[in-house]
């Protein structure tokens, strides 16, 4: 069934319910006028038809539930008031309504009833000052028959409906619908759903969740039984099994796109509304989420786009003076990540500008203007979402109706969601919507550790790699305790499950780490990327996921749980969690600093924060230094007693190179004396083609982090200083270093010479 | 308070506990259980209950009493709370009692404090006392360490 069709199919649906509970609702308001609850739900119910119907180009449909709208909306705000003229003329509505949607099931169009005479009549009792001074007989005001009929339209009320029943659909007008959809409707697609209560559906996902286990408790049987008809049963129940568990499961996942798919309406109105010229696009559709999430995202993302269109995009005039097409463009993107639904809402709009928050927020008084300037850009631009904060210039109709960006936080929040704005101003603004995805299925991975099993959502999985026992002791390196990997070229930290979990702290220092085959599982976490060795890797499983109960929500490293096959409970590991846990990512990943930063690195201010990977190391005297990682080649330990000299000059041999020895402890200021070892750490850092040695005290810690650098310091062989796992760290400016060493390395620039001469 | 309650009973090593009828969801034998690494000491792990993921609490734990010997299988009460089911597990099942408001004392002072904050009343049962417990203190657990490490 194509999409739209299905959705036609919905409309149907809803529509005749809808009309079945107006009928009612009607007759209930002739005896209760001045129920406005009830008069709003009719409002409602026509304005939907309306709404839907135009959207789906049934154009008479339109029309006709138009007028019912408006005289509906007069009756609700006070301006008329009911008679039973005006009871009848909505009955004959709801009527005529009925029999357009017959058609539009039967045929697929409206149908070509001449529905002008109703039109008419409504036209004429909205317009009458009342309808008690507008007899049923009055003609109408010409102007306002003018568009509608040829017919005069006094006939009272019940006469349209008589034509119209009375009138035969002509052949050509069932233009559209493909003969295979009118096929269907013929045996009456509207009988053929029915509402069923979620909580029933919860209930039979349970059910179906035992027969599950009890279905795996006789299939092991089947292993030491040799009867063929018990075998032949017990086939057909694991069938019939895993068929019925994945109907039940299916009947709670939603598309996301049937909440999206309202949207495009809503902003075709809207830019008509504002005179922009927005353009629509969907990406991850059929990304399914659980009903309960559907229906609770629904506002939410009816805001986001409300917003995105009003205040996001300019008029078209602006934007072709900005350089960009007339035309702006709105993404709608879902997709799994990590074991959550993204949603991402993106304009190529205007953007916001931070500083206008700011000054906004300041005027606001939400927050001292101190505050809001010490603030980065990005903590700034989540101000959005602070409770009494408009970004409206102006109110318009569209936006700023009290509904407001904390409401779609709060409502996002309560289903265990994130919401995040990301800007760049002049080039448009994204909303990243995180939600989890309680009882949705994901592909996992299983690995088992320690004697549990623990599932790993596959999204996060980048690749599967067994060191061998031999290969293990040189490929896995360690930095000072804490243990890499070369992967192609780029050093990969890793992390053994059972230390993340706590069963076994010194796994890299024991025997088994040394001879044993090490298998790890790359994952990805943020922008980062690490190993995670585990005892065994299992196999890849579709699991769903539950949540962690109440006792057990601060534990980060656990997504979730999930029952395995033999009945067992496994837990889901938080990728994300799992490696800020091991300190292997960045705890501040909330707020999207990379974004931020790159950000300010593009608008030339100062650029001073970066997201880099650096190595960190201690001198004599705790000092903390820093240098980033892509500088270095290796780094090794040499026992004290290989060390050589050569002129002034420490060196090693290191790859049949004599490696020259930088003591950082004499060339950077302010360090302590060094404690005699046995093994000195160094750092081996290329320049020119040549090997230089750092040596230092201890290596510390290898880490990704966005640094700010807070302190430059011109001259000297420190770069600046910033704060680093909330320690005051110095940069080692390492071209300074070997300057001022004078071990009389050429620059950079003659390397080629250099590595021709062999030094 | 003068009505009688009906109190599930059980056994935590040598105490007599007993919790309100109506909060009981179910009584179960030794389940299968899966440890969550992490966690604090209490959690003794989770059970599959029919599909359900139910987070079982060890009551010796919690009171601050000795572990339970290797030997002595743990039997499972299963308690509603708004945030789903939790199980409690206890050494021994007992009958389910009526108790009277006559037989109401409140804890001794002398009882642990961690206990106490446990234990709502004391009934004084012919030849034993009975302790009311309060399932929302036993359960007011510290979240796991919050940083997840």
């Amino acid at each position: 069934m194509s999409e739209i069709e299905e959705i036609v199919q919905e409309f149907l649906v809803e529509s005749t319910e809808g009309l079945d509970q107006l009928d009612r609702s009607l007759v209930a308001l002739e005896q209760a006028p001045g129920d406005g609850e009830l008069l709003s739900s009719i409002f409602r119910c026509i304005h939907t038809i309306k709404g839907t119907s135009g959207f789906l180009g049934f154009g008479q449909l339109e029309r006709v539930a138009h007028v019912g709208e408006s005289l509906l909306s007069d009756l609700r705000d006070g301006k008329k008031t009911l008679t039973p003229e005006i009871t009848s003329a909505l009955l004959t509505l709801v009527d005529a309504v009925r029999l357009m949607l017959g058609h539009v099931q039967s045929s697929g169009t409206d149908g070509s009833d001449d529905w002008t005479a109703l039109i008419a009549t409504f036209n004429r009792l909205q317009q009458g000052e009342s309808a008690a001074e507008a007899p049923p007989s009055a003609p109408p005001p010409a102007s306002e028959v003018a568009s509608a009929s040829i017919d005069p339209p006094a006939a009272p009320v019940p006469a349209p409906m008589g034509e119209a029943s009375a009138a035969p659909v002509p052949a050509e007008t069932v233009e559209s619908g493909s003969p295979e959809i009118r096929d269907r409707r013929a045996d009456g697609v509207v009988d053929n759903t029915i509402r069923v209560d979620v909580g029933l559906l919860d209930k039979l996902m349970n059910l179906v969740g035992e027969l599950v286990l009890a279905r795996n408790q006789v299939l092991q049987h089947t292993a030491t039984t040799e009867d063929s008809a018990f075998l032949a049963t017990s086939q057909r129940l694991n069938l019939i099994t895993t068929e019925l568990q994945e109907g039940v499961m299916k009947t709670r996942m939603q598309p996301i796109g049937n909440v999206w798919s309202k949207f495009p309406r809503v902003v075709r109105d809207l830019s008509q509304a504002l005179q922009k010229q927005v353009r629509i696009e969907m990406e991850g559709k059929e990304t399914e989420l659980d009903k309960t999430i559907i229906e609770a995202i629904k506002d939410p993302l009816t805001h986001i786009v409300r917003n995105s269109v009003d205040h996001g995009l300019e008029s078209p005039d602006e934007r072709v003076k900005a350089g960009k097409p007339a035309e702006g463009r709105l993404l709608l993107r879902a997709y799994h990540e990590g074991g959550q639904v993204n949603i991402e809402i993106s304009d190529d709009g205007r953007g916001i500008d931070p500083e206008r928050l700011r000054a906004k927020a300041a005027e606001k008084g939400l927050m001292p203007a101190e505050q809001l300037t010490r603030m980065s850009d990005r903590e700034v631009l989540n101000l959005i979402f602070a409770a009494g904060f408009s970004t409206a210039e102006k109110v318009t109709n569209v936006s700023g109706r009290g509904v407001g960006m904390d409401v779609v936080r709060t409502n996002i929040e309560k289903i265990g969601g994130t919401v995040d704005v990301q800007s760049v101003v002049g080039r448009g603004t994204t909303l990243k919507i995180k939600i989890p995805l309680t009882l949705a299925i994901i592909p996992a991975l299983v690995v088992s550790t320690a004697g549990d099993r623990y599932a790993i959502p596959q999204v996060s999985l980048l690749e599967l790699l067994r060191v061998e026992g031999d290969e293990a002791s040189q490929s896995i390196e360690m930095i000072h305790g804490a243990p890499v990997y070369r992967l192609r070229g780029n050093l990969l930290p890793l992390v053994h499950l059972n230390q993340v979990l706590g069963f076994q702290l010194g796994f890299w220092a024991s025997e088994e780490a040394k001879h044993e085959v090490v298998k790890i599982v790359v994952l990805q976490a943020d922008e980062q990327s690490f190993g995670l060795a585990v005892d065994e890797i299992n196999d890849t499983e579709e699991i769903v996921v539950k949540p962690l109960g109440k006792l057990l929500k601060g534990l980060t490293t656990f997504a979730g749980t999930t029952i395995m096959g033999d009945g067992r409970v496994a837990l889901i590991l938080d990728v994300l969690g799992l490696g800020q846990g091991a300190d292997l990512v960045s705890k501040n990943r909330e707020r999207g600093r990379a974004d931020a930063d790159e950000e300010a690195l593009g608008r030339g201010s100062n650029a001073s924060a970066q997201r880099q990977n650096l190595l960190i190391f201690e001198l004599a005297g705790h000092r903390r230094m820093a240098i980033p990682l892509s500088m270095i080649s290796r780094l090794e330990e040499f026992p004290v007693d290989t060390v050589e000299r050569t002129g002034r000059h420490e060196v090693v041999q290191y790859r049949e190179e004599i490696m020259p020895l930088i003591r950082l402890d004499k060339i950077v200021d302010g360090c302590g004396q060094a404690a005699a070892k046995d093994q000195m750490q160094v750092v081996v850092y290329t320049h020119g083609g040549q090997y230089v040695g750092l040596v230092v005290e201890n290596i510390l810690d290898i880490l990704e982090e966005s640094i700010t650098v807070q302190r430059r310091t011109a001259g000297g062989v420190v770069s600046g200083s910033a704060v680093i796992q909330g320690k005051v760290t110095d940069l080692l400016d390492v071209a300074a270093v070997i300057a001022r060493s004078e071990i009389g390395l050429p620059d950079a620039a003659d390397a080629a010479e250099l590595v021709g001469t062999g030094v | 308070m003068s009505e009688s309650t009906q109190y599930c009973t059980f056994l935590v090593d040598d105490l007599y506990f007993g919790l309100e009828v109506m909060k009981v969801q179910e009584v179960i034998r030794e389940q299968q259980m899966t440890r969550v690494p992490l966690a604090p000491a209490t959690v003794s792990g989770l059970i599959n209950l029919r599909g359900q993921i139910v987070t079982a609490v060890d009551l010796r734990v919690r009171l601050g009493l000795p572990r339970r010997p290797a030997e002595k299988s743990p039997m499972n009460v299963v308690v509603r709370t708004e945030d789903g089911a939790v199980s409690l597990m206890v050494d021994e099942i007992g009958d389910v009692i009526e108790t009277s408001a006559e037989m109401q004392e409140r804890p001794p002072e002398t009882l642990a404090a961690t206990a106490r904050s446990m234990i709502t009343s004391v009934y004084k049962l012919p030849g034993r006392l009975l302790l009311a417990l309060d399932i929302d203190a036993v359960l007011a657990i510290e979240p796991a360490g919050a940083g997840g490490r």
